[in-house]
């Protein structure tokens, strides 16, 4: 029972973690129609420019600076970029943004090198908050769940009860209705972008720390991230939320349940074969759930793609 | 001449002389759409070109890269039939390469089997394997294109990747699977032990492959999958299902991938992990887009332009890949036509006879703009070997020129280069562009 509530707020803070980059994600997606494969590579970099940042002026600096410079290349992006791109198309603007991912990877590695950095959270929330049954829980955590819970409630207060969130719904359903009544529909574009990829940047502010900050960080969590969104429904923010949490309980839980597959089949009534090891489907027999746990999401993607492909919450179909 | 035959059907006002007169008989002035290569000849002299290129490069190394050439240029082709023929990005193609190379691999190594066939047919092999993958994959993943079947080949990738180190009984884990290709039966003698006897195997399969992938691209389900592409909708109205046309193109994909495949089994004699992940499939829409999607000939430059980048600059600098990643980036922004887009908008020019007139703009232009792009290179180089070298480590060498990177002259000069080199550029480009609409327009002094 406590190591359920234990993997339970781990799980919560991975998918909570999940969510700041799929937010911005499927924002992004809404808008321009587009997967923006560069999207962790902006979670990558917000890691990176929060170290360099913390040297100088300490943690809470880089949490402030590091997503507004994060925002603000994503707006150059965007308006120096992919708008020029726009014009020949999805597939195009879908190779465009993968390869940014791989340059700005590369970029990465040349500036800080191939190494992990020693990023460390701020002394002040260096505590345990609670333990449960042996197992402490770091106060860094809850700061995490704290500024991602906070960050979605601001971000649907935003876009659901303000002028300037109605108008970008608005821009994002009919852009040319909007442009008509006299809006700058590509500033907004471009300020959604920006606002998407600060939001990815805060999310490495606070991962870095945590999930380490080295140059691969962007493509481990990257796909991750679209699968993420392709389950929710593209463009459904609610859906990114309960696909986000969704995936970071079921991970979390197949890694530390050992569950092995020999017991399952034994369970359904089919019996292990006697000798084993010459067995071609040996590997299968031996199969553990913490050694799929990393393509469980994958699986899942494939699955509702295949029987549901808007997605969870999506509306629409492409 | 009568005024109804479209060819000489001149609009009102203008000169019967700056008509552009095309004769349909002529080979070479037919107009087809997706494609340059109309008669015999390219697939002749590429043919004699890829038997006489061991004459010319005989070392090891040269042979090496003209084996890795053609094993991306089958692949490459095999991709471009999906992302440039039936419009379907996929993110996780190198799959079916690789499955069908493990297949290959597989193959080699039961002994008795493989004592029994030649090697030459061994690509079949692999090719069936690859075909039968994505005719699993495909039954699913077709059912739309666009977003979501981009999704679902990234997904399959990662999962088929992700496989490889759980099911080692077929994916060999960690190290991979390894064989041995001289067991094979000899085939006219040869056994293959020479890296000039599977180039020579490697080089007939490129030329059998292209051409049969070319010949698909002309068939009417190859044809359809143009129409799909385009306007998956009018195609249902025409009574074709989108979905089986697109069904088609990814299967014959797949046992082209394959053949890739086991070519790489082929020459490498080894398969790991490496050839099934997420950064191989990346690679080779990399190479596809590089070259072209447009036109039939564009993933084979695409794969010769990749080929020689990553081996030639892999040598001589660290940071290849960036450069690999600038290049791919700005084709995909100012050149989405790739390679081939920018030799085939050369073509009217050349048909108008006016080609002659581009070529002291292009020297003025892109000769100052190269030396700037190398100076902006140096640059690079220079803050990656201030930053990284070892402590004490002060000597580079680029372009042949070794210097001290910690003093200021190199800095100014590399610098200097680069503004002069790329501000020449951008104050010539107008006079390239008044020469390249002049070049491009019918009439006046040809």
């Amino acid at each position: 029972m406590d190591l359920i509530l234990v993997n339970l707020i781990d799980g919560l803070v991975t998918g909570l973690l999940l969510f700041m980059l799929s937010a911005g994600l499927t924002l992004i997606f809404s808008m321009m129609g587009v997967l923006n494969f560069a999207h962790a590579s902006f979670y990558m970099l917000g890691a990176y420019f929060a170290y360099q940042i913390s040297i100088a002026l300490g943690f809470w600096m880089g949490l402030l600076i590091a997503p507004l410079l994060v925002g603000v290349i994503g707006a150059g992006v965007e308006r120096y970029g992919l708008r020029r791109v726009h014009q020949y198309g999805h597939v195009p603007e879908l190779i465009f943004t993968f390869g940014l991912a791989l340059l700005i990877e590369e970029l990465v590695q040349f500036i800080w090198g191939k190494n992990q950095m020693p990023y460390n959270g701020p002394e002040i929330l260096n505590f345990t908050a609670f333990a449960i049954s042996g197992n402490s829980i770091p106060a860094y955590k809850i700061f995490m769940i704290f500024i991602s819970v906070g960050i979605f409630l601001g971000l649907l207060y935003v876009l659901t009860k303000t002028r300037v969130g109605m108008i970008i719904q608005a821009a994002l359903s009919y852009p040319r209705t909007v442009e008509a009544l006299g809006h700058n529909v590509p500033l907004i574009f471009m300020g959604v972008f920006g606002v998407g990829t600060a939001l990815a940047g805060v999310a490495g502010v606070i991962a870095g720390p945590v999930l380490g900050t080295f140059p691969g960080m962007a493509f481990v969590l990257g796909s991750i991230v679209f699968v993420t969104i392709v389950i929710g429904g593209l463009g459904s923010l609610w859906g990114a939320l309960v696909a986000s949490l969704l995936i970071g309980w079921i991970t979390t839980f197949a890694k530390s349940y050992n569950i092995e597959m020999e017991d399952i089949l034994n369970g359904i009534g089919i019996s292990t074969p006697e000798n084993l090891d010459d067995n071609i489907f040996r590997d299968f027999w031996s199969l553990t759930s913490p050694q799929i746990a990393d393509i469980l999401p994958y699986i899942l993607m494939v699955l509702i793609l295949i029987f549901r492909p808007a997605g969870l919450f999506g509306k629409r179909i492409q | 001449m009568t005024n109804k035959d479209p060819r000489t059907d001149i609009p009102k006002g203008a000169k019967p002389s700056e008509q552009i007169m095309t004769d349909p008989s002529k080979a070479s002035e037919r107009m087809r759409a997706g494609s340059m290569t109309l008669t015999l000849v390219p697939w002749v002299v590429a043919a004699v070109l890829l038997a006489i290129l061991p004459q010319l490069f005989t070392n090891n190394s040269a042979l090496t890269i003209m084996n890795q050439m053609s094993i991306t240029i089958v692949f490459a082709l095999a991709y471009n039939m999906l992302l440039g023929q039936g419009g379907m990005l996929s993110f996780g193609h190198a799959v079916y390469a690789g499955v069908g190379g493990f297949a290959c691999m597989h193959i080699m190594n039961m002994s008795d089997f493989f004592a029994s066939i030649p090697l030459v047919i061994l690509p079949v092999f692999g090719g069936l394997f690859g075909m039968g993958l994505a005719m699993i994959v495909g039954s699913f993943s077709t059912r739309s294109a666009g977003t979501v079947f981009a999704m679902i080949s990234l997904g399959v990738g990662e999962l088929i990747a992700a496989c490889s180190v759980i099911i080692v009984a077929f994916f060999g884990g960690e190290e991979g699977v390894s064989g041995d290709r001289t067991y094979a039966q000899p085939f006219f003698g040869v056994e293959f032990l020479q890296q000039e006897e599977v180039y020579y195997l490697t080089a007939a399969w490129v030329i059998i492959s292209a051409a049969l992938m070319y010949l698909w691209s002309r068939t009417p389900v190859g044809r359809m999958a143009n129409a799909v592409r385009d306007n998956p909708e009018r195609a249902e109205f025409l009574g074709y299902s989108s979905r089986w046309v697109r069904y088609y193109s990814f299967v014959a994909s797949g046992f082209f991938a394959g053949v890739a495949g086991g070519l790489f089994a082929i020459n490498y004699e080894i398969l790991t992990e490496e050839n099934l992940n997420t950064a191989s499939s990346g690679v080779i829409l990399l190479v596809t887009f590089l070259g072209g999607v447009g036109f039939f000939f564009g993933p084979i430059i695409g794969a010769i332009a990749f080929t020689l980048l990553q081996t030639v600059l892999s040598l001589s600098t660290e940071l290849w890949a960036f450069y690999a990643g600038s290049l791919f980036l700005a084709t995909v922004m100012f050149f989405p036509g790739g390679l081939a887009g920018l030799i085939m908008m050369h073509v009217p020019a050349f048909k108008l006879g006016k080609a002659g007139k581009l070529v002291m703009p292009y020297i003025k232009t892109l000769l100052p703009g190269a030396i700037g792009i190398l100076g902006l290179a140096a640059l690079v180089e220079m803050t990656f070997h201030y930053r990284h070298a070892a402590t004490g480590d002060d000597e580079m060498t680029i372009f042949w020129t070794t210097f001290d990177s910690h003093s200021l002259m190199p800095w100014i000069i590399a610098g200097a280069l680069t503004l002069i080199g790329l501000g020449i550029a951008r104050a010539t480009a107008p006079a390239l562009k008044d020469a390249w609409s002049e070049a491009n327009s019918a009439g006046g002094a040809s």
